[in-house]
């Protein structure tokens, strides 16, 4: 982690010169190269800095366009009432059944994607640590597909919505109780840019 | 009852390694039969950073197959075979020689392997490696030693890969088949799992969350060039490659539920959908004839492992007892199926004999995943837990050695043994 690059550099110099010389010295192993990811849109293009983000760059002069004769103001109070409702919905063990507690977050939810068909949203399904991580992942899709369809049994649209999977890995809280895990079996309701 | 003994054995010279050759072996059972041979410390060795005698003793004790001894005296490989002594300490097999560096600052490597009982030799080598393949070199002179002995190839030069993580850090890590002498293949902020290893071993096919959803890539190991293979809608997951190394069994939740899909290599074409069920369908696992292909599946109500023909038709089930079975695995010889199953909150890596039917539960641990075959079929490699940490344990397959693979202070996980290539 903290010596890969530079050293398979020097080893690769080094092996370089060494064949220069004509040395009889076996060139058989295998140098690992170390890379940091690359965001799927780039590959192929120069890879961005190391933090620098997948972000599209914004001109100034770039203006929104509000268009109030189609309920533009009724739209955005919609998505501020989703917002306040909550965007986490919670599972039972080893279920992916959208519960009675969820439907004021849904509602909303479902309320401000039918008022603005442009509005989109990522579910990321999460799971419990319990159990393997891709049987996890498989289930935290299975809860994001729940409440994806859930959603559009009240008036979203497929197009507006693209239910995903963390699994077990980006827990919500740490802790190995049933308290923690029962903050983990979850799915959060993202606005997708 | 079981007997158990613990084990540290610590190599490397004072000078600063990358990562101490470091591994905890426990014996658990009696009657294991395992073959005597004596270490020599060979002369010069250490002097290149790498002592090579304390890794060929860590290998061969971790296979389970053999129990070493140390002499106390520098034998190299023109040294008369002390046999008196020798038989004495009840060793039938002796590995003497000797490590020089050169003035091009490689090393010469020497060696011998007597037979103690008939004093006789059974090989003598001689090699010269860069100094960065040292370790390397050790891993050959025990797999030389290893398949003199038992007549099985042995597995000590082969590579793994798993996933570390550190603070927010995940890296995908490459090393020898001890765990030690690691590479950084990837680096990443988010999640890395499920690593597979192509056939040829110089790909792997890997799960990365860095576009904040689960899409499937393959790297060049050698060259770190990289593409995504598989990014639609949904979740992209559980990488298995075919044994022809021209396609890969994958997880695609583009039509709603997770359900398993062929691609080609290159991501090129449209997925050809494996598996129609309302459930969950994932972890592919190909037989090495590459006609089946094993996974796992809640359509029964918990999951449990089934399998399918590659070329599509009956999915049949393969596992009944217990009502959690994951994390299907094939032995080379395509006997065994080794998985992780769950009794109570104990997740446990268990083998299945798919001739007979007998299962046997392989560790006494609770929080095992990711069972992967040594290429050789002799070892198993998993995840587990141990004080806190995500570690990796190896076992045979009578579950009577598992050796725990340790690293400086990090959690290990999502091992995947590579093949035999170098």
């Amino acid at each position: 982690m903290n010596h890969a690059p530079v050293r398979t550099l020097a080893a690769l110099t080094l092996a370089a010169l060494l064949a220069a010389c004509g040395s009889t010295v076996k060139l058989d192993e295998t140098p690992v190269e170390t890379r940091t990811p690359v965001p799927v849109a780039n590959v192929g293009k120069t890879p961005s800095p190391p933090g620098g983000g997948a972000a599209a760059p914004v001109a100034q002069s770039q203006v929104a366009t509000v268009n109030v004769g189609q309920g533009a103001a009724g739209a955005a109070a919609a998505a501020a009432a989703a917002t306040a409702a909550g965007r986490v919905v919670y599972f039972d063990f080893d279920s992916f059944v959208v519960r009675d507690d969820a439907r004021p977050v849904i509602e909303a939810h479902a309320k401000a994607l039918v008022a603005n068909k442009a509005h989109k949203l990522t579910i990321e399904g999460h799971t419990d640590e319990r159990g393997g991580r891709e049987y996890n992942l498989a289930l935290g899709q299975k809860r994001a597909e729940s409440v994806a369809k859930a959603l559009t049994l009240l008036g979203a649209t497929d197009a507006q919505l693209e239910p995903v999977s963390f699994g077990k890995e980006r827990p919500a809280v740490q802790g190995s109780d049933e308290a923690a895990w029962a903050r983990n079996r979850r799915a959060e309701l993202k606005d997708k840019q | 009852m079981w007997s158990r003994r613990r084990f540290a054995a610590a190599c490397g010279s004072a000078l600063a390694l990358p990562a101490s050759a470091q591994f905890r072996l426990e014996i658990s059972g009696v009657g294991a039969t395992q073959i005597p041979v004596a270490i020599a410390p060979l002369r010069g060795d250490g002097a290149g950073g790498v002592a090579l005698a304390p890794i060929v003793r860590a290998d061969l004790e971790r296979s389970g197959a053999f129990r070493t001894l140390a002499p106390a005296q520098q034998l190299d490989e023109r040294a008369a075979l002390p046999q008196q002594e020798l038989r004495a300490a009840g060793a039938d097999a002796l590995l003497a020689g000797s490590t020089t560096r050169l003035a091009d600052g490689s090393f010469d490597i020497r060696y011998k392997l007597w037979d103690v009982v008939r004093a006789q030799e059974h090989f003598a080598r001689a090699t010269t490696v860069l100094a960065g393949d040292l370790r390397l070199a050790a891993h050959r002179i025990a797999d030389e030693i290893f398949e003199k002995l038992t007549g099985d190839k042995g597995v000590f030069a082969t590579r793994i890969a798993y996933v570390t993580k550190a603070g927010r850090q995940f890296s995908l890590q490459v090393t020898g088949a001890d765990g030690e002498g690691g590479h950084v293949a990837l680096t990443s902020n988010e999640p890395i799992i499920s690593p597979a290893w192509s056939p040829n071993g110089r790909e792997l096919a890997y799960v990365s969350f860095e576009t904040q959803k689960a899409v499937i890539w393959v790297q060049d190991v050698l060259s770190g060039k990289r593409a995504p293979i598989a990014n639609f809608r949904g979740s992209n997951s559980a990488p298995a490659w075919a044994p022809n190394g021209r396609e890969l069994a994958v997880t695609l939740s583009r039509e709603g539920p997770a359900q398993l899909h062929l691609i080609n290599r290159d991501g090129i074409g449209t997925p050809r959908r494996l598996t129609a069920s309302s459930s969950i369908d994932t972890e592919p696992a190909f037989s090495p004839d590459g006609r089946t292909v094993y996974f796992v599946s809640d359509r029964g109500g918990g999951p449990q492992i089934y399998r399918v023909p590659a070329a599509g038709g009956n999915v049949e089930r393969v596992t009944f007892s217990g009502s959690y079975n994951i994390s299907p695995a094939i032995s080379p010889d395509g006997t065994t199926l080794a998985y992780v199953a769950r009794s109570g909150n104990s997740f446990r890596v268990t083998t299945l004999d798919l001739a007979s039917g007998a299962v046997q539960t392989l560790s006494d641990t609770n929080d095992d995943e990711s069972p992967s075959f040594a290429p050789n079929g002799r070892l198993l490699l998993y995840a587990s837990r141990a004080q806190g940490r995500d570690v990796l344990m190896t076992t045979t397959l009578d579950g009577k050695i598992r050796t725990r693979l340790v690293t400086s202070g990090v959690d290990m996980r999502e091992p995947a043994w590579g093949p035999f290539v170098r």
